[in-house]
């Protein structure tokens, strides 16, 4: 029987042998992790070819992620975005509240395959280290999570949730102390103890075969968002729009719309307090085409290839990277990528909690804000796909600070 | 045009196999603690019994490194150094020592300089060869192109998780020497130096000519002992960027790296 969810890349849409989407990709490790990374890729191929891997993880996604996830439409809140109506797929309702589960539960069943004990991650917001923490939980693995020491203090929330699931959580105090530095941790990790760890990547960036795994598990997202606007509407929408980091749930969701040219693809990426500040991370708005985590794709760096550091006020896009395939869409022109303030994120975000009983994640809350600006641009009757990646409530105290919720202080 | 001085590093090597003993390569990041410091500090291992050195040329992102040279690359980043600096490094260590010196680094700062420019600025300066560490062997044919003209060597590392038809292949594209990482891991200091070393440089030796050095974790005159009746020549770096971070200042930390190197030296001799 053929997977409801489990829908591996079509033709014309693999990487090539090399693991290239047109000038971006490829496969730059150190050559102690070769063995390990070609020993992923095979998995996977032999993964892809079995019936029963792809049962096993439908059962997952529908008994315990709770797939497929719900479309929403959002009246009120679109009352702001010029007269069109907005869709919001409601990845936020994922069992761990966000989308990461998708490849979590994908690769840790890789990792059982594999026969490997041990599964390591990185993580910025802490949405990819709990859902890792939690297929560790389900799957007995030995579990430790990379994070930056200032996201450890910004997503204390996520760093409780991962310990309560058993995980090891570790501080990263080097360099900007954020996603960057938290992935090279994970890496060095990974190269010494590579026999027995996986290391569970987890968003399109990085080495060849990372970018079309993580991607593959997250084309779920938009292969049911297709579905369920086609049901709901009669017609597919004029624009899908998701925020971008890494850029795993832009990839998910827009995968699936990639064929049909009539679709605008939008990615929003992290302007910070500005593009023109120098303090953001809008890596395809700014950046320039370079090597960082094992592949090519754009990349925030100076005159001389060191990797500038990225500011967001959010934990899960504050990288001065993004997925291959990205920049390949940038590059062909079928992808356009926008940079979105922490502060029009923070509006939409208070926007869509008091208009619609959902409080996004900061991260979500940057495609929201692009959204509202499509809207108005496509105009009265046009339709927009959001997709909400992940649930605000790890964003609280970020947000209660912001806008001044606690008692005793003035709100904003 | 101008033409490095890889001969100069395959006779180094040579002399020291003729010598019967294992050459000793020092490894020091350029910039640390100081460019004129670093310079300094990489002459003194030249002249107190390193056949060559490493230059360093620091990353903000070394994900093959560990704390040590962390820390010294972010101190030399914070001092601003610049890519001028290493190649000045490498052009002034050589001028006072007549010896082979290379550049060590990863992949984006020599891609984004420009690899022939780059190669022929390290050709220039009197320089030997490059390392790339996170370059693999599929990735790197502009670059060894652009090393070849200009007459540098472009040495590649194996891990002991490197297959044997890999090993080939490698070896096969790589020149002055193969880089043979004793561990699986990153770069440090480590009590002993594993078995898997022994067994890698035989695996290598038996499919190349090309003279294999063993580094990662070497950080003791008896470390290099033993790894010197194995390979032809023993790396060491993070033991002597130790050094230079615990020293009180740049004279005191110029005598520690000295007394390793010349130590180390006699270390080396079968």
């Amino acid at each position: 029987m053929p997977s409801d969810y489990f829908i591996p890349d079509p033709e014309g849409h693999s990487p090539n042998v090399a693991g290239y989407f047109g000038a971006f990709g490829g496969k730059f490790i150190p050559e102690a992790l070769v063995a390990a990374v070609d020993e992923v890729a095979a998995e996977y191929e032999k993964a892809k070819a079995d019936p029963a891997f792809a049962a096993e993880l439908d059962e997952l996604l529908v008994d315990y992620t709770g797939r497929p996830s719900a479309l929403t439409e959002v009246k009120r809140f679109a009352e702001h975005a010029g007269g069109a109506r907005v869709f919001l797929k409601r990845e936020d309702l994922n069992h761990t509240g966000s989308h990461k589960i998708n490849n979590v539960l994908g690769q840790a069943l890789l990792t059982k395959r594999m026969g490997k004990p041990r599964v390591i991650a990185e993580t910025g917001a802490g949405q990819h280290g709990v859902a890792t923490a939690t297929a560790c939980a389900l799957f007995g693995l030995e579990c430790t999570i990379y994070m930056g020491e200032i996201d450890t203090e910004r997503q204390a929330l996520n760093v409780a949730r991962m310990r309560m699931l058993g995980a090891e959580v570790v501080p990263v105090t080097s360099g900007s102390r954020t996603l960057k530095d938290a992935i090279n941790e994970a890496f060095r990790d990974w190269v010494a103890n590579v026999d027995r760890t996986h290391y569970l990547f987890g968003t399109v960036a990085g080495p060849h075969p990372f970018p079309q795994i993580v991607r593959d598990f997250h084309r779920v997202i938009g292969v049911e968002a297709r579905r369920q606007i086609l049901q709901r509407t009669g017609r597919l929408p004029d624009a899908v729009a998701a925020c971008v980091g890494g850029g795993s749930n832009a990839i998910g969701l827009f995968h699936a719309f990639l064929p049909d040219t009539d679709v605008r693809i939008v990615g929003f990426e992290a302007a910070g307090h500005g593009v023109d500040s120098g303090e953001h991370a809008a890596t395809l708005t700014a950046g320039e085409p370079g090597i960082l985590h094992g592949s090519r794709s754009y990349v925030l760096q100076d005159d001389e290839g060191q990797i500038t550091e990225p500011y967001s006020i959010s934990a899960g896009l504050d990288y001065p990277g993004i997925g291959p395939e990205h920049a390949y869409l940038k590059d062909s022109g079928r992808g356009e990528y926008r940079p979105v303030t922490d502060e029009a994120a923070m509006r939409a975000l208070r926007l869509l909690s008091e208009t619609e009983g959902i409080i996004p994640a900061i991260e979500s809350a940057h495609a929201l804000a692009g959204a509202l600006d499509l809207g108005r641009e496509l105009g009265p009757e046009s339709l927009v796909l959001v997709n909400l990646s992940g649930r605000g409530d790890k964003d609280m105290d970020t947000a209660a600070r912001y806008f001044g919720l606690y008692d005793g202080e003035d709100q904003k | 045009m101008s033409s490095g001085n890889i001969a100069l590093l395959e006779q180094t090597l040579a002399r020291a196999k003729a010598e019967n003993r294992a050459a000793l390569v020092g490894y020091l990041p350029a910039g640390f603690p100081t460019v004129d410091g670093g310079i300094a500090a990489c002459t003194a291992l030249l002249e107190s019994g390193c056949d060559v050195v490493e230059v360093g040329l620091p990353h903000s992102d070394p994900v093959m490194d560990g704390p040590v040279i962390q820390t010294a690359d972010t101190i030399a980043l914070q001092g601003g150094v610049r890519i001028a600096d290493v190649i000045r490094t490498v052009r002034e260590a050589h001028a006072a020592t007549g010896k082979p010196v290379l550049i060590m680094t990863y992949w984006n700062p020599v891609d984004r300089y420009g690899a022939e420019r780059f190669a022929e600025e390290l050709a220039a300066a009197g320089g030997a060869g490059c390392i790339l560490p996170d370059l693999p062997v599929e990735e790197s044919d502009g670059w060894r192109k652009a090393a070849e003209r200009a007459g540098l060597a472009t040495v590649f590392v194996v891990a002991p998780s490197s297959r044997d038809a890999r090993l080939a292949r490698i070896t096969e594209a790589g020149s002055g020497f193969v880089y043979a990482a004793s561990l699986m891991g990153v770069t440090g200091t480590r009590e002993s130096v594993g078995a898997e070393a022994r067994e890698l440089v035989s695996r290598v030796r038996a499919g190349a000519d090309l003279p294999v050095c063993v580094g990662l974790g070497v950080s003791t005159p008896a470390q290099a002992a033993e790894v010197a009746t194995f390979a032809d020549g023993v790396i060491v770096g993070s033991a002597f960027v130790k050094r230079l971070l615990a020293a009180e200042d740049l004279q005191s930390g110029l005598a520690d790296v000295r007394e390793l190197a010349t130590a180390l030296a006699e270390s080396v001799r079968r």
